[in-house]
């Protein structure tokens, strides 16, 4: 029971929040918020923000103290018991190397990005909530490095994770997506951000792919994931009263705001796309199909979520339907562009099993069997006769999500979508409807873009040669890239069972 | 309609990275096969805009599509060839420029009869 | 169309009592396990009360503590001192 006098978790919040702010005396409000007004969006009561969560500084910093202790407790523990040996397999480190070069520095990109809209937006209540998501993605970065850094002492691929971020081909997608976050507007990054990816699309990272790694013996992962996730819960609420707040403010701000929505949920769903190809293809244990994470995390989730924001006028993202379609082939295609080209990749890949491709046959029945697994088939042919494919020459890539232009026309999949824009004489190439509407709304921003074909091509990517890129990347020839089979980490693992096999007699 | 930015001369300072003029000489185009999504996207190449168009295909196609089985069985007469959205025959001694292709330009082909391993445009 | 709300918690010591509590409050809910986490959705509305966790967890709970099990939730959030809601409007 609560002790007598002891306030109420209402007042202590509004306790916390009230008298923060201040009428600026000496200086104009434009010079202390420069970022406030250039995107259009007018608040007129900064009052009316509520944060639901109502967590004080106090309580915050208790709770995330305790998150950390039992992190770290486990991480040790599978330390101390060399955890990595009782991974399912060793296929599966692989998208632990994709986690940790391609979303973790996602992680630190939103601590930075939280950190600057805290200070500038003219509100208190959402300062304060920035503030603590800011502290909370920097605890998510540290905690993946610390976790990962054990797998870095036996697997290929892990150390060179923050230099590859900012170079590697395919890692510029999710890096420019964050860049391109970043560069907006506060407002525009909230929505970005805190709406569009923590609210309607980080349970498909975390959720499904989290329980994934739980399924394939990954202690140390499922913790992380799920500590960092225990902060999600408040982001994601930040996103949703955000939403919320623009839309009652002002009736002017409803077609930025839509704008936005439609804009970050098509980049959200590009870069996710790395996250399917790992659910389908890089865990060794299936937990669920990405077709089956997207039905639950965006067709029911975000249906409910989009009918309670209908009461503002806002709607069900554009080409919310296209991307439901492309459900059922976005990790097949994805995992078709790597298999060819990680001659050129900090991971390895191989082809789906007989059984493997069963499941894939069952969970995808209308597309697998017709498009994807003769593709695979061949493939496995060419291995047989000692021609594995690896496609030498660099991929088109999309002008705006930066992948490789793989992605196949809505209502025919057997052939690439193609569109093109003309911006001041050039031509700037888009993977879809989707990426194509961004660049067109924002050419001034994306024609200058920082596509790694065009950079190798310029010459700026330390030479003409694969191996010259590959240097330049720090990507270890014939270790951290080509074919699972074959590998160092293979070569070790299979020492490791057999030893294991030896004891067991 | 003006770009949504703090600093009003925005649209000024834009630095395009794929000018032309940066790629030493050459210009960047792109090649696609249909119905062969075994190459999992257009290819990129930067060719001098002066290289006849029979040296595309004669050189650089079959180095880079080769490995595909259709690859052998390609009647060249029979080609249908687009430039940018529009059918062409192009000549093939006249150069790349000459035939339409520019610098970010993509030249699509169909092979007719062939459409992939087990036809399944792969 | 009712519209669902949703919680995920942990599969864990500190989160089974709280998993008890909701199952027993909220007629109808729909408890979905997975490796590591239960998911635990209802049509419109879903709360979390205090003293029904007090209750099998024999000590004082705070509803701030889900914090430590919480993986995920889907609906708008009300929390006080002695309960924690989630609904749609
Ligand atoms: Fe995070
Ligand atoms: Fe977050
Ligand atoms: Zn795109």
């Amino acid at each position: 029971m609560n002790a007598p006098l002891k306030l109420g978790l209402k007042q202590r919040y509004s306790l916390l929040t009230s008298g923060l702010d201040w009428t600026p005396s000496y200086q104009p409000f434009e010079k202390i918020y420069p970022y406030a007004e250039f995107e259009g969006i007018k608040i007129h009561d900064w009052s009316k923000w509520e944060d639901p969560f109502r967590l004080t500084m106090d309580a915050y910093w208790k709770f995330q103290a305790e998150k950390e202790r039992k992190l770290y407790a486990v991480l040790d523990s599978f330390a101390q018991n060399n955890g990595q040996m009782n991974l399912s397999d060793v296929r599966y480190v692989n998208a632990l190397k994709l986690f940790l070069t391609g979303v973790s520095p996602l992680e630190y990109q939103a601590h930075r990005g939280f950190a600057h809209v805290g200070r500038h937006v003219p509100g208190v209540g959402p300062r304060i909530a920035a503030q603590m998501q800011s502290l909370d993605e920097l605890r998510h970065v540290q905690t993946q490095v610390h976790t990962l850094s054990h797998y870095n002492k036996f697997f290929d691929g892990f150390s060179e994770f923050r230099h590859m971020h900012d170079r590697v081909w395919y890692l510029s997608v999710p890096k420019s997506f964050f860049d391109d976050a970043r560069t907006a507007g506060p407002f525009e990054y909230f929505i970005a951000i805190g709406f569009a990816f923590e609210y309607v699309l980080t349970n498909l990272l975390f959720v499904p792919f989290m329980s994934g790694a739980a399924y394939n013996g990954d202690l140390a992962t499922v913790t992380f994931g799920f500590s960092a996730q225990s902060d999600e819960s408040r982001h994601m609420t930040l996103g949703i009263e955000v939403i919320k707040f623009l839309l009652e403010q002002d009736p002017g701000n409803l077609p930025i705001v839509q704008k936005w929505v439609d804009k970050w949920f098509w980049r959200g769903h590009r870069v996710l796309g790395l996250v399917a190809m790992m659910m389908d293809y890089m865990l060794p244990k299936k937990i669920m199909s990405w077709r089956e994470a997207w039905e639950i995390y965006f067709t029911e989730a975000g249906g409910s979520l989009f009918e309670d924001l209908a009461r503002y006028g806002l709607k069900v993202p554009k080409y919310a339907d296209v991307a439901t379609a492309e459900a059922d082939h976005l990790s097949h295609q994805n995992w078709a562009t790597f298999y060819q080209y990680c001659h050129a990749a900090g991971f390895h890949t191989w082809l789906p099993s007989a059984e493997e491709m069963d499941w894939l046959s069952e969970k995808y029945p209308t597309t697998f069997d017709k498009y994807y697994r003769p593709r695979f088939e061949m493939w496995a042919e060419m291995e047989k006769e000692g021609k594995r494919f690896y496609n030498n020459a660099l991929p088109q890539l999309c002008s705006v999500c930066q992948i490789p232009m793989v992605y196949t026309e809505h209502g025919d999949h057997g052939a690439t979508s193609f569109r093109v824009s003309d911006y001041k004489g050039e031509k700037y190439h888009t993977c879809s409807d989707g990426c194509k509407d961004i660049f067109d709304g924002e050419p001034e921003k994306y024609s200058q873009a920082w596509l790694p074909v065009h950079q190798i091509f310029q010459g700026n990517c330390g030479g003409a040669g694969l191996e010259d890129v590959l240097k330049w990347y720090k990507l270890n020839l014939g270790a951290d890239n080509l074919q699972q089979a074959g590998s160092p980490d293979q070569k070790l693992w299979d020492e490791w069972m057999a030893a294991k096999d030896k004891v067991a007699g | 309609m003006s770009v949504v930015a703090l600093d009003k001369q925005y649209a000024d300072k834009v630095e395009i990275r794929d000018r032309l003029e940066n790629f030493h000489g050459n210009q960047v185009v792109y090649v696609h096969w249909e119905d062969h999504l075994m190459f999992c996207a257009a290819l990129a190449f930067p060719l001098p805009p002066g290289m006849p168009f029979g040296a595309l295909v004669k050189e650089i196609l079959p180095t880079y599509y080769g490995m595909h089985p259709d690859f052998a069985k390609i009647d060249w007469s029979k080609v249908r060839w687009m430039i940018d959205g529009i059918e062409t025959s192009p000549r093939l001694e006249a150069s790349l420029q000459d035939n339409g292709v520019g610098h970010k330009s993509i030249i699509r082909f169909w092979t007719p009869g062939l459409d992939g391993y087990k036809h399944s445009r792969s | 169309m009712p519209r669902i709300v949703s919680i995920t918690l942990q599969n864990t010591d500190d989160a089974r009592p709280i998993i008890a509590a909701i199952t027993a409050d909220n007629p109808g809910a729909r408890i979905n396990a997975m490796p590591g986490i239960v998911k635990i959705d209802r049509d419109d509305s879903l709360t979390v009360r205090r003293a029904s966790v007090e209750d099998r967890l024999g000590r004082v709970w705070d509803p701030q503590e889900i914090h430590l099990s919480i993986v995920s939730m889907a609906g708008n959030l009300d929390e006080d001192d002695d309960y924690f809601n989630l609904s749609w409007s």
